[in-house]
């Protein structure tokens, strides 16, 4: 059986990233498992601009930033093997036994003292969405489209609808727009956007698309192709108005209405997982609940920004390369981090001060838009620190630092709180 | 001139065409899709009824219970998956114990073996997840789950190999009956693709079987489609039930089931509305709630919130309420299987049968010694163990080549289904041969690798490639 001391489970940015810090780190003998033809992952179809500006100070699109990750993966001769899925993922007396398969080696399994989780998320479907109506072609999910349009060159439909103001949806509808066809326009189901505000600026208001908010698909019609949309307004309980359908003729509903992290892998290993996010539970070393099983970027929770997938991505590489060397402690509590009032969910979900950096980051998206707002965090009841902030939006993550010494000065600590006081 | 032309090749049709394809027939299959099993065939419960709910004395109840019997040892003759995971009636108030004993009582009649009524523990202890408001329950060990479009197209490929032409997108428009003295009365069926004769004609149409029956006949039947909608939900939650679980009528309706598939996805559905259009395949907001609101009477905690996807298909229901099988009176070698509605997949294999008996009285025939019984279907990487997955591997790398992540679909089988006897040759075709795109991501990721994948092997276009019939192209044209 072939032994890797890490296995990074995915090549896009997140895997990347995490493989690059481990090898810096001194990790030696590590493997990125790729299912795709190449490396980047979904970067690679992203070929609009706005990648790296935290990163790199420059605006880079999707496969030039993909390119600066891929071209050290090179330079530090990191072995990787492309269109190879991992089937399997089991933990056996501490080791993880990867099943891989791919067309020159077949199946096979490999025994890896780390794993680096990293394969990234799915779109939801129409099908999660339970829109009624017909099943015919023409409806696709943003970011398939977005692969037809930049990876193929195929345009899949000429007059367009999206439902779902997530930031593919919006690239999208100016993509869309820029090779031709006609963009109706975007239907959100919440009163806000789940998107970026640049985007909705660069993508919709200057094509001059509109967005209606509170509105969602209640009909798709055409028996073959699509041929027209009934969108409704929506209540206060996103549930459709009766007397507000308005027609649309289209040949193509794009959607754009959730990201869902693809954990059928870390199911199958018996990680815990947060249900807000849909990922993995971890500590501050981004460490699930199996021993020497890290994870980061989209599989983790859902991001923004890429800049911040690669930024989590290197924590969890540098930490599975501790782990390795047994530079993790293995003294000190797990405390756990809590939510409430509007902060949906933190990552990581618990932290161990002996084994935290002297600033962790702590990220965590709301769940409405917060105008003049203080985000609070508060240590058994008592308030630790506090961030004002001008306005919170739940497309946007939202960061917050933990410095070391603080918590250690605290007395008996027991929880971690965070909320947002109005 | 055929001997025999059978209209439709849905199951009813795929399954007579097999068991005529054992004799020295000329037998074309016609269909007006682009691919068997396009119509209710494709939309429905993939239920093998035990055989207790048809009323005792009709065609339904003897077909079903002798369908029952037959399917299991069919699955292992054409390699479709089946499995006898047993039914189970729920009974929510003592005062409709009466009504489940009237099942039971029908059931025995039928013939249905091993039929027993549980109490509310041992009922509990068959299916924890079960209703606490479930009283009793009519258990039946013989009920089955099958893939409706692995029967159906494991028969046709079996027909097609046996020499039955199919004839697809090939849409019947008229009929014209040549009756002659000298030989016997004959048919001219006009198509969208010329004309063809036939001896004996056989009307499996589903819910245009009115249609063509009328086009031959005085005495008129009407087939109503009655619309069934159904909600699929993620195979993590397939678990839930190991039963199918039906609910016995009560004054709320009729009530849904709820049900493994034999994929191990969960199954809740279906309405029932009749509808004028027979091609209203559309869900509605109406239907999926009501759907959702009766499955979920059914077990204690319906996972909604794991649909991946929801679909609706029309039943052929004929006005009075049983299966319409044999010549028709007045239009000599035109045979009907008509009103073809719940339990006609489980039905399948013994209406086939049935009826091929029925056509061969009138139009004698001998056995082809060459007949070939058994069919082998696409290799399944999924659930192949690890030795034969290797060993598939080293036969045909494309085994290990995943495009279908979410239900581990290999490039291997896609080329596979393309490639067989009445291969695919759209997205749905490849979908229902090797559940490419019917998992949880429903094709996201795969699909624009499976239109490459058509292009490629039909060497067509990408913007060729459709997702079913003519018109359903899922690419416009290229970029600027």
């Amino acid at each position: 059986m072939m032994k890797k001391d890490l296995v990074i489970i995915g090549g896009g940015p997140a895997g990347l990233a995490a493989a690059i810090a481990a090898k810096e780190a001194g990790v030696e003998d590590l493997l990125i498992l790729e299912r795709d033809s190449v490396l980047g992952g979904i970067l690679n179809q992203c070929i609009h601009n706005g990648f790296g500006l935290h990163t790199f100070k420059e605006e880079l699109t999707g496969p030039e930033y993909a390119d600066r990750y891929i071209e050290k993966v090179k330079t530090l001769n990191i072995p990787y093997k492309l269109n190879t899925m991992v089937v399997d993922l089991a933990a056996e007396n501490g080791l993880k036994k990867v099943t891989v398969m791919n067309r020159q080696e077949g199946l096979y399994e490999t025994e890896a003292k780390a794993v680096v989780l990293a394969m990234g998320c799915r779109e939801r479907p129409r099908g999660a969405l339970n829109i009624p109506g017909y099943r015919p072609a023409g409806i696709y999910s943003a970011g398939t489209a977005q692969r037809y349009v930049n990876i193929d060159g195929r345009m899949p439909g000429k007059e367009v609808v999206i439902l779902g103001s997530g930031d593919i949806g919006l690239i999208m509808a100016r993509r869309m727009t820029l090779e031709g066809a006609k963009v109706k326009l975007v239907a959100e189901l919440m009163p806000y956007s789940g998107g970026l505000k640049r985007n909705i600026v660069q993508c919709l208001d200057d094509f001059g698309i509109p967005l209606k908010l509170s509105h969602t698909v209640v009909d798709i019609k055409g028996k073959e192709r699509v041929e027209g949309i009934t969108i409704a307004q929506v209540d206060e309980n996103a549930k459709p108005i009766p007397g507000t359908e308005e027609e649309v003729a289209c040949d193509t509903l794009l959607l754009s209405c959730g990201l869902i992290p693809e954990n059928e892998l870390s199911d199958s290993l018996g990680v815990n997982m947060n249900p807000v996010t849909g990922g993995p539970l971890v500590n501050e070393s981004l460490e699930t609940n199996k021993e020497g099983v890290f994870a980061c970027g989209n599989v983790l929770h859902v991001h923004d920004l890429v800049d911040y997938v690669s930024q989590e991505a290197e924590q969890a590489g540098k930490k599975a390369a501790a782990y390795l060397f047994g530079d993790l402690a293995s003294t000190g509590k797990e405390i756990p981090l809590s939510v409430q009032n509007g902060v949906r969910y933190t990552v990581p979900a618990s932290v161990n001060i002996d084994r935290m950096e002297d600033n962790q980051i702590v990220r965590f998206r709301v769940d409405n838009v917060y105008r003049d707002a203080v985000i609070e965090v508060s240590c058994n009841g008592k308030l630790l620190k506090n961030q004002k902030k001008r306005v919170l939006l739940p497309g946007e993550m939202e960061q917050i630092i933990l410095n070391k010494s603080e918590l250690e000065a605290i007395d008996n600590l027991e929880e971690i709180n965070f909320n947002i006081k109005i | 001139m055929y001997d025999i032309i059978i209209i439709g090749a849905g199951v009813t049709g795929c399954s007579i065409a097999r068991e005529l394809s054992r004799y020295n027939l000329k037998t074309a299959v016609l269909e007006r899709a682009s691919d068997v099993c396009e119509g209710t065939s494709k939309a429905n419960s993939g239920i093998a009824h035990a055989g207790f709910d048809a009323k005792p004395g009709t065609l339904k109840a003897r077909l079903n219970v002798e369908g029952s019997r037959l399917m299991e040892q069919l699955s292992k003759e054409l390699d479709f998956p089946f499995k006898r995971n047993g039914s189970l009636v729920l009974c929510f108030d003592e005062k409709d114990m009466t009504s489940l004993q009237k099942l039971y009582d029908q059931g025995q009649e039928n013939g249905v073996e091993g039929l027993e009524i549980l109490n509310r523990e041992q009922l509990k202890n068959l299916e924890p997840n079960i209703s606490d408001n479930a009283v009793a329950a009519l258990h039946a060990p013989t009920g089955g789950i099958v893939c409706p479009f692995g029967l159906t197209i494991a028969l046709a490929e079996n027909a097609a190999v046996n020499g039955v032409e199919f004839h697809l997108n090939t849409e019947v428009q008229n009929i014209e009956k040549t009756v002659n003295e000298k030989t016997n009365t004959s048919y001219r069926l006009h198509t969208n693709r010329g004309s063809f004769d036939a001896k004996v004609v056989i009307n499996a149409a589903g819910v245009y079987a009115g249609n063509f029956h009328n086009m031959v006949s005085e005495d008129k039947i009407h087939i109503i489609p009655r619309k069934g909608e159904y909600c699929l939900m993620d195979k993590k939650t397939g678990g839930l039930v190991s039963h199918t679980i039906f609910q016995l009528p009560t004054v709320y309706g009729k009530g849904v089931l709820v049900t493994p598939t034999v994929h191990g996805n969960l199954l809740a559905g279906p309405t029932a509305v009749d509808v004028e259009n027979p091609e209203a395949v559309n869900t509605t907001k109406d239907g999926m709630e009501e759907l959702l609101k009766r499955a979920a009477l059914s077990v204690n905690q319906l996972p909604v919130r794991q649909i991946i996807t929801s679909f609706a298909g029309l039943r052929a229901h004929e006005e009075n309420g049983d299966f319409i099988i044999g010549m028709v009176k007045d239009a000599p070698g035109f045979f009907d299987a008509a009103g073809i509605e719940s339990p006609g997949l489980t039905c399948a294999p013994a209406l086939g049968k049935y009826l091929a008996d029925m056509v061969l009285e009138y139009l004698p025939s001998t056995e082809k010694p060459d007949f070939i019984v058994t069919r082998k279907g696409i290799p399944n990487i999924a659930l192949a163990s690890p030795e034969e997955k290797k060993r598939l591997i080293a036969k045909n790398p494309l085994y290990a080549n995943v495009v279908c992540r979410c239900e581990l679909v290999t490039e291997g089988e896609i080329v596979d289904a393309i490639h067989r006897p009445l291969g695919a040759t759209t997205l749905d075709g490849i979908k229902r041969r090797t559940r490419t795109g019917m998992g949880r991501c429903q094709a996201g990721f795969c699909s624009p690798k499976t239109v490459e994948i058509l292009a490629r092997e039909l060497g067509k276009d990408m913007s060729e490639i459709c997702k079913n019939d003519s018109g359903s192209n899922f690419l416009i044209g290229g970029n600027q």
